[in-house]
């Protein structure tokens, strides 16, 4: 299991949790395979992290161990159950 | 019976409602704290007191919620409720219209977004249907984005023909379609392209129009406000007539028939497409009454200098009452309301957000 931390604005969308456990789908499961199975328990949270095609929203940032992916392989980024995912409101508006 | 003035903001949604007087707006809000509202609607077919709202999240998207209780509670779809289908390669960025469709079809209400496509609701809003004779329209691989993204910001359902749907894209132009949806024709004859070089300033298709609106009671009649040009086409679109005869620009974004009299329109006047603020620092609307042929200046109670304004091509509203009521929202965060058909305005708010939309409509109790 990886965990996922949320932000407050998508708790709403998982049962009120920040923290939810996901069951990886195996050896090699990459970032987009998590967000398929957290979209799966939870499809609010997958309607505001991807969009309809499932494409990250562009100012929202995803962080493996406390790097963003944009840095490791983007949504290819290979995962452990071990990992800390984190999902953050990237830095936009005005 | 009261009066719902629904006012969309870059940072939420504000609901003014007053009595039939319309002497004092009570204020509510924001609702939707932080995100961008562009389209809002009321809609009170088949018994129905429902408000529609895209709300938008720079970080989440944007969906449809709606409110049956007049803004208490909201409703959230929470796995979304525009949505492109996967065969399209698209994805939803803003609802930039919701309208619903006249009294013989209470279930419909179309919805224009960006990318440029329209859906259709045929549950009140709840949940939504790409209309694909449009999206699979020749011209769409040629529209271009304008300054506010892909957009089909303007969906005009004839009144009485089910059939007759007019809708307009920036930069796309008018298209109309006679059978529901299903098909669509441009109509954009006599409507310039500035932004084209000479001799082709008049496409079949392509223009950056702004606004459409149906004259009242006629339903043959539009008025257009373009980017670049003012026009009234008497002939359901097929064809445009110049009609900025003494308004001191005909750049500009809104434009409202008069709900009651097919003859009057009202436009905001921009200085230019490069100073998209009110000609001379003045605060003015400018009403027709003879379907284009003259128009004057009104201003009374409006700054009338040192006032740098733009109001957008939602921000302008009536509310269908006699005499018609008037409002507008501008890009500073000023809200101005005239109840006497533009013949003098007051502010009903400041320091609002940007505005980006403007409703009106009366509520039955």
């Amino acid at each position: 299991m990886a965990t996922v931390h949320l932000p407050a604005a998508l708790s709403a969308y998982a049962e009120q949790r920040r923290r939810v456990e996901v069951q990886l789908p195996g050896e090699g499961a990459t970032v987009a395979a998590l967000l398929d199975a957290l979209g799966e328990a939870h499809p609010g949270v997958r309607q505001r992290v991807q969009d309809e095609q499932g494409a990250l929203r562009p100012h929202v940032n995803v962080f493996v161990n406390g790097e963003s992916i944009r840095y490791l392989s983007g949504l290819s980024t290979l995962l452990t159950e071990a990992d800390e995912v984190w999902i953050l409101p990237a830095v936009s508006g005005g | 019976m009261h009066i719902m003035l629904m006012v969309g903001t870059m940072k939420g949604a504000f609901l003014f409602s007053a009595d039939a007087e319309r002497g004092h707006f009570e204020a509510d809000g924001p609702h939707f704290r932080g995100q961008a509202i562009y389209a809002l609607a009321f809609d009170g077919r088949g018994g129905r007191r429902r408000l529609l709202a895209g709300t938008e999240s720079s970080h989440w998207g944007s969906v449809v919620r709606w409110s049956d209780d007049l803004g208490k509670t909201w409703a959230d779809p929470g796995e979304g409720n525009i949505r492109f289908p996967e065969s399209s390669g698209a994805a939803l960025k803003r609802v930039w219209q919701l309208r619903p469709d006249g009294d013989g079809r209470p279930g419909t209400v179309w919805a224009g977004v960006d990318p440029a496509a329209l859906f259709r609701s045929d549950d009140g809003g709840e949940t939504f249907e790409l209309v694909e004779g449009l999206w699979d329209h020749p011209h769409r691989p040629r529209w271009t984005p304008g300054g506010g993204g892909l957009c089909l910001h303007t969906v005009l359902p004839h009144p009485t023909d089910p059939e007759r749907i007019w809708v307009a894209i920036s930069t796309g132009g008018v298209y109309r379609s006679d059978d529901g949806g299903a098909s669509w024709q441009p109509r954009n004859q006599g409507v310039r392209a500035q932004f084209l070089p000479e001799p082709d300033r008049y496409p079949e298709f392509g223009q950056c129009v702004h606004k459409i609106d149906l004259a009242a009671g006629r339903p043959d009649r539009l008025y257009l406000q373009n980017h670049w040009g003012l026009y009234r086409s008497d002939d359901g679109g097929d064809r445009w007539e110049d009609m900025a005869n003494g308004v001191p620009s005909d750049f500009g974004f809104p434009m409202v028939a008069h709900p009651g009299d097919p003859d009057s329109a009202y436009t905001i006047p921009l200085t230019s497409d490069e100073f998209r603020c009110t000609p001379d620092a003045r605060m003015q609307v400018f009403r027709t009454r003879d379907a284009g042929d003259s128009w004057e200046p009104l201003g009374a109670g409006m700054p009338q200098r040192d006032a740098y304004l733009t109001v957008l091509r939602d921000g302008f509203a009536t509310d269908g009452l006699e005499p018609a009521g008037l409002y507008f929202g501008t890009r500073t965060g000023e809200l101005f309301a005239s109840t006497d058909e533009g013949e003098s305005w007051r502010l009903l708010a400041e320091w609002l957000p940007p505005v980006t939309c403007v409703k009106a409509a009366v509520v039955g109790s």
